[in-house]
């Protein structure tokens, strides 16, 4: 009937400060006509407008607080939303500021997709920037399929010799992070061309627009066609008059199916029940998957609480296991420290037992050592927790295999976590 | 790799809002919902339902009272709650008035700005800790900037500029005494998907939402409407016209839009064809500066 049966693609931009992220995103937006009429106005009309006379600065679509189009400069993700007749969008409009790639990381972890933009006129023997490569890292590392823009081609003359240069090291940057395939499109942002339609200005440019590339996305795996997952949200006391008292379980399937009849498993215990009931506010279901909110009744009292975990299928808990973190903490990490480990609904104090290694942005080399850990580092590391925790792998299941760690002193989310292996 | 679900969009946005009213009611000690009759609370209140029946609401619902709404509104409210069986807790920007928190201009001036006074008095005396409203980020350029879990300080002010990471869907709801969380499970709604979940969930409404005649006034690009705190002026035109509203709050700052659009589904063709955004066909608030919004929420507003 409605937009139901679009797919949904989620895309951030990356890339590093000035080379165009939030122009593209309000070029995007503009050239599929999701702006409305008041919103074009208010654009004509704002302070600190960098267009020229009768220009909008298409920045500020996505701009929207008052320092950041003072100081023309992104500081925090803005979500935008749009709808082609194949796709519904979501746009988010990352900061390119170093300062802020804590944002950048909050931004992709709820993206499927990351433009990486580069300004093609910056780019000295074609040396691309440390950003450029810190956010096509943390891109790849969440599990986001890249896709390379380069940008600004107008003031090289849309010189098909620069692009060139810019694709290989791009190229040379996705051999180096194991990113396979990755389209490359010279564009415009500022003016559209080969954003939303195909521009004749790159005659020599033969694949697609970046939005026709953003739409052709592949759908990916299907999460209920994983292992079963559910972390328990809140436990369901039943009073009946006419059954007894039952206890169900709320919760958001993270991966897989269930139906009535099914054998689960709770915790890292692992004891067995069956699944009885499966509810929702106004309907008894025979079987649920992957996204749907529900209430399971199991067939025993098998004690299990918020934070508690149901599976089926193989699952793995583990007291140690590797991760990659971002540290997104103005804090340093402190070996001494505790830090709660939030995966799921669960939360668990764990203790960083060894960095394994940091990468250096300049060349992507791993780094061995003790080093603190501190803002914006990347780092592989082996994280102990109290109580074992569900080991899948990020790469596996990334609604499982991510986490985030907490500082219980302060309560500052410190590091964005997956799991990349048992230890 | 990337991963999807199979559901489908509104079901999507349906569980994800569940979702987070759990994790809401699950992470503070004294939440509360911000109920006001709209339409964006009233399907809040939809899905705060669809989160936690069969038992009670795990809060009270809260309503920051102008004392300017427009007929119907405040019944609506009280209805509801009431035909729910849910506890209503009303703050009054009146009472705060008279306590002489609240200093207006005159005595017709907006109350809209002065309901984060009120408000955080609300939180003070309550004690909250947690308050879940129905704002979108579709709504407004620095409502986009904000976080689903979004932190407010002692002060209870918005800092745009150091906003927590809030990675994938681990929501981190920890908190320093005195401070406090709003909590927006309909972030990802369009006024779009609010309209289509409406008629899809027969969810019930104020009768304002659909075309009925009003006396308006001109003003600029608006239809003012005629009423106790917004007389017309000498001299103007006073008009029937028939109209609807695509927001309700305020009564000096919210103007409906002409429209014939009588039912749910006329109003879903209408969205779809409309080149105004809501706030821009709406809100004089927002009019008044580039910035309202953004400078509302640094003070406390939702
Ligand atoms: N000539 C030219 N200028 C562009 C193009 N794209 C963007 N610009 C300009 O580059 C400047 C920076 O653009 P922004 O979109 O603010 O850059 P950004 O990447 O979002 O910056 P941050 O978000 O702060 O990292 C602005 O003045 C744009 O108008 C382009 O394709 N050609």
């Amino acid at each position: 009937m409605t937009q139901a049966q679009t797919k949904l693609v989620r895309v951030v931009t990356a890339g590093s400060v000035d080379d165009g992220k939030s122009t593209l995103i309000g070029r995007i937006l503009h050239d599929s006509q999701a702006l409305m009429s008041d919103q074009v106005d208010a654009l004509s009309n704002a302070r600190f407008s960098r267009a020229e006379e009768g220009d909008l600065d298409l920045s500020f679509v996505t701009d929207g607080l008052e320092s950041e189009r003072e100081q023309g400069i992104t500081i925090d993700v803005a979500y935008r939303y749009f709808a082609t007749p194949q796709t519904s969008f979501i746009v988010i409009d990352a900061p390119g500021h170093e300062q802020y790639t804590r944002n950048m990381v909050t931004g992709a972890s709820n993206a499927d997709v990351a433009i990486v933009l580069v300004d093609a006129s910056r780019l000295h023997q074609g040396a691309l920037k440390v950003q450029t490569r810190r956010h096509a890292t943390i891109a790849h590392l969440l599990g986001l399929k890249v896709v390379f823009a380069v940008n600004k081609m107008d003031l090289v003359n849309w010189s098909q010799k620069v692009f060139l240069e810019v694709e290989e090291s791009l190229k040379r940057l996705s051999r180096s992070l194991g990113i396979t395939n990755a389209a490359i499109v010279p564009i415009n942002a500022r003016s559209g061309d080969n954003v939303v339609s195909k521009s004749p200005a790159a005659s020599w440019y033969d694949g697609s627009s970046l939005l026709d590339i953003l739409q052709s996305q592949g759908e990916g795996t299907d999460l209920s066609e994983l292992p079963f997952r559910f972390s328990i949200q809140r436990v369901v006391r039943v009073d009946g008059h006419t059954i007894e008292a039952q206890r169900g379980y709320a919760g958001r399937i993270a991966s897989g199916q269930i139906a009535i009849g099914d054998e689960v498993f709770v915790g890292p215990h692992r004891r067995p029940t069956k699944i009885v009931r499966i509810e929702t506010y106004d309907q008894s279901l025979d079987r649920a998957e992957a996204g749907q909110s529900v209430t399971l009744y199991t067939e025993d009292e098998v004690d299990a609480a918020r934070g508690d975990l149901l599976t089926r299928g193989e699952a793995n808990y583990a007291k140690r296991v590797t991760a990659d973190l971002c540290w997104l903490d103005d804090q340093v990490w402190d070996p001494r420290r505790r830090y709660i480990v939030q995966q799921g609904t669960s939360s668990i104090l764990s203790r960083i037992e060894n960095v394994l290694h940091i990468r250096d942005m300049r060349d992507l080399s791993e780094v061995r050592g003790d080093q603190a850990l501190k803002l914006n580092d990347i780092a592989l590391v082996q994280l102990q927790t109290q109580t074992p925790i569900l080991a899948d792998l990020f790469q596996d299941n990334p609604k499982t295999g991510a986490f985030i760690l907490i500082d219980p002193d302060t309560n500052q989310t410190a590091a964005a976590g997956m799991i990349r292996g048992v230890a | 790799m990337t991963f999807f679900s199979r559901l489908l969009h509104l079901d999507r946005l349906e569980s994800e809002a569940i979702y987070i009213l759990r994790e809401a009611a699950a992470q503070s000690r004294n939440p509360a919902l911000l109920f006001s009759g709209g339409k964006d609370s009233a399907v809040l209140l939809h899905l705060a339902l669809k989160a936690f029946r069969p038992e009670k609401l795990p809060f009270p619902l809260l309503h920051v009272d102008t004392g300017h709404n427009f007929e119907g509104v405040t019944q609506f409210r009280d209805e509801t709650a009431a035909r729910l069986g849910e506890r209503l807790v009303v703050a009054h920007v009146e009472e705060s008035i008279q306590r002489g928190t609240v200093r207006l201009a005159s005595p017709t001036a907006s109350r809209n700005a002065a309901q984060a006074v009120t408000l955080l008095e609300a939180i003070e005396t309550h004690g909250f800790d947690l308050l879940l409203g129905g704002a979108r980020r579709d709504e407004d350029k620095a409502r986009a900037k904000e976080r689903v879990f979004s932190h407010r300080d002692a002060f209870g002010a918005w800092n745009p500029k150091s906003q927590r990471p809030e990675l994938w869907d681990l929501y981190n709801g920890r908190l320093q005494t005195g401070e406090n969380f709003r909590v927006f499970p309909l972030s990802n709604w369009t006024e779009l998907d609010i309209w289509t979940y409406i008629e899809r969930e027969k969810i019930a409404l104020p009768s304002l939402y659909f075309a009925h005649v009003r006396p308006v006034v001109r003003d600029g690009d608006y239809w003012r409407p005629v009423t106790p705190v917004t007389p017309a002026a000498e001299g103007q035109l006073v008009e029937n016209r028939l109209v609807r509203f695509r927001t309700v709050g305020d009564m000096t700052c919210t103007c409906p839009i002409e429209s014939n659009a009588a039912d749910v589904s006329a109003i879903i063709a209408e969205t779809r064809l409309s080149t105004l955004s809501e706030r821009g066909a709406t809100r004089m608030d927002d009019k008044v500066n580039e910035a309202a919004m953004e400078r509302r929420k640094r003070e406390g507003y939702f």
